[in-house]
Formats: C-alpha cells, structure tokens, sequence
C-alpha cells in the first residue's frame, strides 16, 4: 500500500501528462502482481465495493472521533475520504478528544476483522514505518478484505485496514474504496503507461485490455515475455477506432476515396463476443449499460463501427440532434421513459469481424461489400447502414456538402477505398471534411481566469445576443479560437471594463463585439436565452463593431437545427 | 485573588494590560507595547515604547527600523522581566521562531500567560518552549482541528533531499516565509548533512544574516542573482512563497515546486497553491502540540486568541476545560507563514 499512496500522491501533484505517465510506468515495472493490476484498476475507477459508501465511512468515523470535530474538520479539508484519512486515530497517539467521549454504538469488538493468518504475526508492527514487503497491508489483501465485505461487517473489515495504515495509506485506501480519485489519470493514459513499461504496442494493449478483468495477471505475464499473447476467441474486446484527419487537400479523387456523410452523433463499436455485447465509446470506454435496447437488439456474432444517434420526433423520425443524445449519455440505468422519449439507433459505417473472422486488413472495398449484406441481418428498428454519397466528383461533393440541411450532419467523410482498418489516425487514409461552421456576432458579459498556463489570463468569456426587449442575454461561452497576442488584449480589454467582481469571474462592460462560430445551436431550457451553442470559439474580435448592432436573439433562433 | 477580567481585557486589535496601561501584539500604534516575535502580524511600526527579547527588537529593527539603542525600547532574555503598574512581566521561550517568546504576567497573585504563535517540536533556529504554570493560558490554535497532525520534520526534509536528488537536471525551489521557516528549512537541511550551497532569494537574504549573526549555522548561501543557471541544477533553492510562480522563476533550471507549510497537510489547499511538493514543516503547534500544552500547563481558564478555534473550544468543552475565544483580528499571516 505504501508505494501505491505514494504513487497516488506524486499523481496529484503533477501536472503535466507526460510526468505522470513516467510515474505509472515506473510503478508497473517495480510492483508486483496482483497489486499494480488492482492499483491501475483503481486508478481509473473501475473497481466498485458496493458495502463501502461514503456514508458508511462517516458513520465508522463517529466510532472514533467526536461529531462535532468530525464536522469541523469535515468542512475545512472538503473530502470525506481525505478528513477520515487524517483523523483516524493511530495507536501511541493521543486521541482527538478525550477517551470515551464520542464513542458511538456500534461495537467494534466482536465483529473485528481477522486478517489472513500468514499476515496475522506480523500486523503489530505495520503502523511503525517498515521497508515495502513484509508485514506491510499489500494493495491485494486490501481489494480481497473489501470485496469479501458485507454491508454488515464492512465498518470492521474497514476498521482493521485502516489501522495498519499511515495517513498517506489511509488515503490511498479510502479512495480505492470509495472511489473518485481525480488524480487525472484517464484509461488510456493508463495503457499507454503499460504499453511504454513493457515496450509492446499500444493497439494490442488497447485490444487486450478489455477482455481481461482486473488484476490483469495474463496481460502482466504477456508483457513481461513470461507468456503467449492472450488469446481473445469468444470474448467481447475492444478493437481500438480508425480516425480521421481533416481534409486539407484542395481536392481529392474520388476515384480513390468513397465519401459517406459524417453524422454528429457518438462514435461507438459494438461487439458480440462468446454470449457477451457490448458497447464501447471512441476512449474505449465501455457504455453499454446506458443503452441496453442497442445491447438487446444486437444478436450477431459480429464487430460494428458506426455512430449512436437518437431519434427525434421534431425529424420525424430522422437523428435528431447532438442534444438530444446528450440525454442519453453517462447513464448507469436508463428509466423507460427515456427509452421512449429518446429511442437510440446506430449509423453503422464498418464491419470489422464476423463469425470470429477478422475483416480488418481487407480493404475498404471488400468490407463495405460485406457490410452491405450484413446490416440486413440486424434489426432495422435500431440498426441502418451509412450511406455512401454519390457524388459525380469533387465539385459535385462540395456542393452536396454546402447543402446538406440535416441538422445531425457534421461534414463528409473520404475513405480510400483500398485502406485496410488500422488503429489511430494515418496520414492519406480517411479525411474528415466538415461543414462551415455557422457564425454570429455576440457581446461579451462576464469573463473568468483560465487553467494551466492560463491562470493569469482572462481567457474564458461569457457572451450573449439581444432579445427583442433590449436585453442582453448570455448564449454561450467560448475559450479558444483566438491567437495568444488577441488573448493578451481581451484579457486587458477585462481588467480595464470590469464592473463587478463575483469571485473568479469579472463582469466587463457591454460595449465589445465577438464574432463566435459554432458547429450547430440548440434550443435548452438551462439558459434563459433558451439556446445552447455546439463547439462555440471566438472567430474574430470585432473593435470596429458597436454592441448595439451585434446579433438578436430571434436571429439565432432562426439557425436552430 | 484579583479577578483577572478587572485587569486584563482582550480587545480585537490586542491585549491590554490596564493596570501597566500596555498592550500585547498590538495590530495598531500604542505608547508601550510587549511583542511576543517578529512577524508581522505580531510585531507593528510605530509605537512608542517596545519591550520584547534582544532577538525580537533586532528583527523589528530590520523590517521596520525599530530603533533598538533608543532607551525606550527595552530587550529582555528569557526569564528576564519588568514591572510596570504592579504587574511583573517576563519573557519565556515559545519554540516559534528566533527570540520568540511567552509573556507571563503575575498580578496580584494572579498568573496570566500569552503565548503568542508557539510549537513543541524541536527547531534547531530557536530554545524550545517552556511550560510556564497559569491561572489564564492565552493561546494561538492556527492548527485547530483534529486534521493537522504534523509528520516528524526529518521525514519532511527527507522527502525534500530525495526530490532533488531524484531529478539532478532540475532544481527544487521551496517556498518558505522569510522570517523563520526560511532559515529553520535551511537549518534541517544543514542538520540532514545537505552541504551543498543552498541558493536564496534576495527577500531572504538580510534575515538569514541576521539568523547567523545570532550563532544559528545556515552554512553557505548564495544568492539566486548573482548565480548562473548551470550551478542550480541539481540544488535546492528558497524563496519567499509570493515568489514561487512570478518571474522570478523563470531563472531557474526547471524548478519543481515546493511550499514548507503545515497548510500543506491538506491536499486540497497544496493543490490550490500549484505545489509539485508539499512539505509539511511548520513553525505553529499541530492539534496535538495543543491539545498537549493545554493538559500540561492545564490553567483554569484558556482564552483562544486566533486560528480554528472552534474545534479547541470543543475538546476544551470535551475535557471539561474552561475555555473562550477571543477573535483577534489582523492575523491573516498564518495563511503564509504557518
Ligand atoms: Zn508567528
Ligand atoms: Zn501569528
């Protein structure tokens, strides 16, 4: 546990991503199985001990401190994870309050955890400091005591961890346990971490990884050159996405490429591996839980690559808008009426294996023919094939492209017709060519400090358009699309027309025009201008613009897709 | 037994003491005034007498040109003392930092102690603090809350000479207030057998000669101006906190941050701050430094004077102590300086 909270630690002290890219790699290659398989699993959140809730962890600690030192302490650090941490009383230390007072019903004597006998000896010496090994509570042991635990026993089981833990460790535990450990360490940064620890290629990593629960010990064992690459037969892994640069050739035969519209859903790719489907986002992510009539509907043995849309009435029956899907994403259940409201269906663009058969190093061609027979075999309630666009050539494309009106399109796909389906973007393989996007000139309201390297800069901007009576009313929020000298200016521009401070953020005087372009706008309830901008960044400053001739509110209106 | 409240009133800006018509620590201009230590929030310009230690008035000289060899202005070594109005005073180590001391009054055979800012542990800077018996014990609770355990310091500089040693192309730059914890994180430093030249910013400079002047051995310091960038890699750098993310910096050879604060426990608060490594060393009594004191010197009464008082009061109340708080105000510098 001790190399694991200080890895914790390190992690949430570094900022940059390479460094704490070093960091995991460096632990994988020094700890050993299974503890740096549970530790990577709980760096990023994809373990759950339904018996440790953060409400049980307060309900312990009023065993052992006093309710209201609990609720000081609580409110200054703001984590309930880390003010247990601190306040875990330790043996040879005084209490935080005297003894017996505040000490709650629950006994804690008869229901004590017993540790594994082989550690049973040792466990009186681990609060003392002790070289990594023995007698120290090991991630493991950890990850077995919680996943044994009742919601009954789990105050005890809990207890006992604890007390062989220093502060760091009792950190490092609660948050294995309760999860949230918002040390910006995402899946993929932690299988680049593997893949660069044992030098084998990221895309098998990617493929690998969600085949094999945590600890991942064939995949350790894989890497180390102990053992065969394992094999995936009869399971539903992830392959990881083809993507798409942005078309900058002025042109492009399309005697080489097919083009297909680019729709503005999610990307997703299902799979149906031994009786297993599932749902994975572009990351790799599993979503299937937030889609089960996709997962329900989806009866072949077979690997899809395509995009999630919804259906919307207002297109009667077409995809709807991105806003629309929005309501259907991050779900762990999905009540009824948002299968009704919101029905979710998939574009289908590719077929990468069928019938256990690999098709990814066919070309485009020779998939797209398979694919063509094969999207009648699923359900057509949920499943469509993406079309290919019959354009004459180049110019025909563009035109097609500037008039496409269907709000869920984003832009035009090119895919060299001959191009098997790798991992990643590869040069000259796919484009993507997206519409314009679409523009107004808004004023700017309020203006916040950024991130990073932007901490001292006024860089994030609110701004709105006019209602018809006069008002200005915030329509969106941009942080990008200007140059650094631009940004230098808007943030003077700030500090020298600020009219109200409310912590962070500075409301500036009405008076400057921003041309902001979006990709799409949308009507929402949670602003009071009823509008949401899609990609919303700032095209151009307008000083030459007076506030009062900025865009209307009706005028926007008139761009909702 | 005088009643101390007839003689004694705690007011937001200090403490008066009627009877000798002075105040202790007073955040604005007085006739007389006793000063606990120099910091800033403790030690004011412009009144008209100041009775503090030799150390204390050497450090008020240099900040803000307190006049030492005027007569008005008396230093006293600890134990040392004065009477005014009846009332004894007398200076007695608090362990915070150089010439910080306790002031115990005795009037009419009644006994009152301030301590000012104080901690237990050990400080190679400074005389550790004294447990001085009371009737009324006056005392800061920066660290209040059950929370702040401090780690042992040698842990803290250990972690800070592994850091440097861990990535020999860069440069560590530690954050620590310029009077006391600057040179206390230096003494450490010289105590773990760091003999390396440790390179100082130019805020710290005239009190880490003042420090060595009054015989605390800080070893070589050189300045980060005069230095070229080259020489730091691999070296461990100090400067006042404010200068950690300014230009400044940029001077540096790819300099990993680090605050030496008791904050720093919180990880909340060091991510606030931007810090790559928090230190958690701090010149202020941890939760059980005060609880400790409190027991040991065990007054009848205990009067709060700044910091989380609310979670002192309750284990006071817990313990069945006679406690208040007393809500000074002006002491916003242990947000830097603890
Ligand atoms: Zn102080
Ligand atoms: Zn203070």
């Amino acid at each position: 546990m001790k190399a694991f909270a200080a890895l914790i630690d390190r992690l949430i002290y570094t900022r940059s991503r390479n460094s704490k890219l070093a960091l995991i790699v460096d632990y994988l290659r020094h700890t050993p199985d299974p503890d740096r398989g549970w530790a990577i699993a709980a760096l990023t959140e994809s373990l759950d001990f339904p018996a440790v809730k953060a409400a049980m962890v307060r309900a312990l600690l009023a065993t052992r401190v006093e309710e209201e030192l609990f609720r000081l302490s609580r409110h200054f650090v703001g984590d309930t994870a880390e003010t247990a941490a601190l306040l875990w009383p330790e043996s040879g230390k005084p209490l935080p309050f005297r003894e017996g007072v505040g000490v709650g019903s629950i006994g804690l004597a008869q229901g004590r955890w017993t540790p594994p006998a082989a550690t049973r000896e040792q466990s009186s010496q681990v609060s003392l400091p002790s070289p990594e090994g023995e007698g120290e509570l090991s991630v493991s042991q950890a990850v077995d005591a919680l996943s044994a635990a009742t919601r009954s026993d789990a105050p005890a089981i809990l207890a006992s961890l604890l007390d062989r833990l220093d502060a760091d460790g009792r950190y490092a535990l609660l948050k294995l346990a309760l999860g949230g450990m918002r040390v910006g360490v995402s899946a993929r940064l932690a299988r680049q971490a593997f893949a660069q620890a044992f030098d084998v290629p990221i895309d098998d990593v990617e493929e690998l990884w969600h085949a094999i629960p945590p600890p991942y010990a064939p995949l350790f064992a894989w890497g180390e050159g102990r053992a065969e690459r394992p094999d995936l037969k009869d399971v539903a892994f992830f392959r990881p996405f083809m993507l798409a640069h942005p078309l900058e050739e002025e042109s492009i035969d399309l005697a080489d490429y097919a083009a297909e519209w680019k729709w503005d859903g999610i990307r997703v790719q299902i799979v149906r591996g031994g009786s297993a489907t599932r749902i994975y986002s572009r990351g790799g992510e599993e979503i299937s839980a937030a889609f089960p009539e996709l997962v329900a509907a989806f009866d072949q043995e077979a690997v899809i690559d395509g995009e999630l849309l919804v259906r919307g009435e207002v297109q009667g029956g077409e995809a709807a808008s991105f806003n629309a899907l929005q309501q259907r994403l991050g779900r762990k259940t999905v009540p009824k009426k948002m299968l009704a409201d919101y029905p979710a269906f998939v574009r289908v663009y590719d077929l990468l294996a069928i019938d256990g058969n690999d098709l990814r190093p066919l070309p485009w061609t020779e998939r797209r023919r398979q694919l063509e027979g094969f999207v009648p075999r699923l359900a057509d309630s949920h499943f469509d094939l993406s079309q290919i666009i019959e354009a004459r050539d180049f110019d025909d494309l563009a035109q097609r492209r500037a008039g496409a009106r269907d709000a869920a399109i984003e832009g035009v796909m090119l895919k060299r017709r001959d191009a098997p389906y790798v991992a990643g973007r590869r040069a000259g393989l796919w484009y993507k060519w997206k519409r314009d996007p679409l523009t107004a000139d808004c004023v700017m309201m309020y203006a916040q400090r950024g991130n990073g390297r932007r901490a001292s800069f006024y860089s994030d901007y609110t701004f709105g358009c006019w209602s018809d009576a006069g008002e200005l009313l915030p329509v969106g929020k941009a942080y990008s699309g200007f140059t650094d000298e631009e940004l230098k200016w808007l943030d003077k521009f700030v500090r020298d027309n600020t009219l109200n401070r409310f912590g962070p953020v500075r409301e500036v005087e009405k008076s400057l025009v921003l041309e902001v372009a979006f990709d799409s706008i949308h009507s929402s309830k949670r602003h009071k201008s009823g509008l949401a901008m899609r990609f919303p960044r700032i095209a151009r400053i307008r000083r030459d613009k007076p506030a009062e001739e900025a865009d209307r509110i009706a005028t926007l209106l008139a761009m909702v897709t | 037994m005088a009643k101390a409240k007839t003689w004694i009133e705690p007011h937001p800006g200090g403490i008066y003491v009627k009877p000798a018509d002075l105040w202790i620590d007073p955040s604005r201009p007085v006739e007389r005034a006793a000063v606990t230590h120099g910091h800033a929030d403790h030690a004011r310009s412009g009144h008209g007498a100041v009775f503090a230690t030799p150390e204390t008035l050497a450090i008020m000289a240099l900040r803000y040109g307190v006049d030492v060899a005027a007569s008005h202005n008396r230093g006293f070594a600890y134990g040392d003392g004065f009477e005014l109005g009846g009332v004894r005073f007398s200076f007695h180590p608090a362990g915070h930092v150089l010439g910080s001391a306790q002031i115990l009054m005795e009037y009419a055979g009644e006994r009152i102690v301030v301590t000012g800012d104080y901690k237990r542990r050990s400080d190679p800077t400074c005389k550790p603090f004294e447990v001085v018996p009371c009737d009324i014990f006056i005392t800061e609770a920066t660290f209040g809350l059950p929370v702040f355990r401090h780690p042992p310091t040698a842990q803290e500089i250990a972690k800070l000479i592994g850091a440097v040693r861990a990535e020999p192309d860069r440069s560590v730059l530690v954050g620590a207030y310029a009077l006391g914890k600057a040179q206390r994180v230096i003494a450490e430093l010289r105590g773990a057998g760091w003999d390396a030249p440790i390179y100082i910013h130019g805020a710290l400079e005239k009190m880490c000669a003042l420090y060595a002047g009054h015989g605390v051995d800080l070893g070589e310091l050189r300045l980060v101006s005069e230095a070229d960038k080259a020489e730091m890699a691999g070296q461990i750098i100090l400067a006042p906190p404010s200068a950690l993310n300014d230009r400044w910096s940029r001077r540096l050879p790819d300099p990993v941050t680090a605050i030496a604060s008791g904050w720093m426990r919180v990880r909340q608060r060091a991510r606030q701050r931007m810090v790559e490594l928090p230190l958690v060393i701090s010149d202020h009594a941890d939760w059980d430094e005060l609880t400790t004191t409190i027991a040991e010197v065990n007054p009848g009464e205990t009067w709060i004077t700044h910091g989380s008082e609310d979670g002192l009061l309750r284990w006071c109340e817990l313990t069945q102590r006679k406690a208040r708080a007393l809500h000074l105000v002006g002491r916003d510098l242990e947000e830097e300086e603890a």
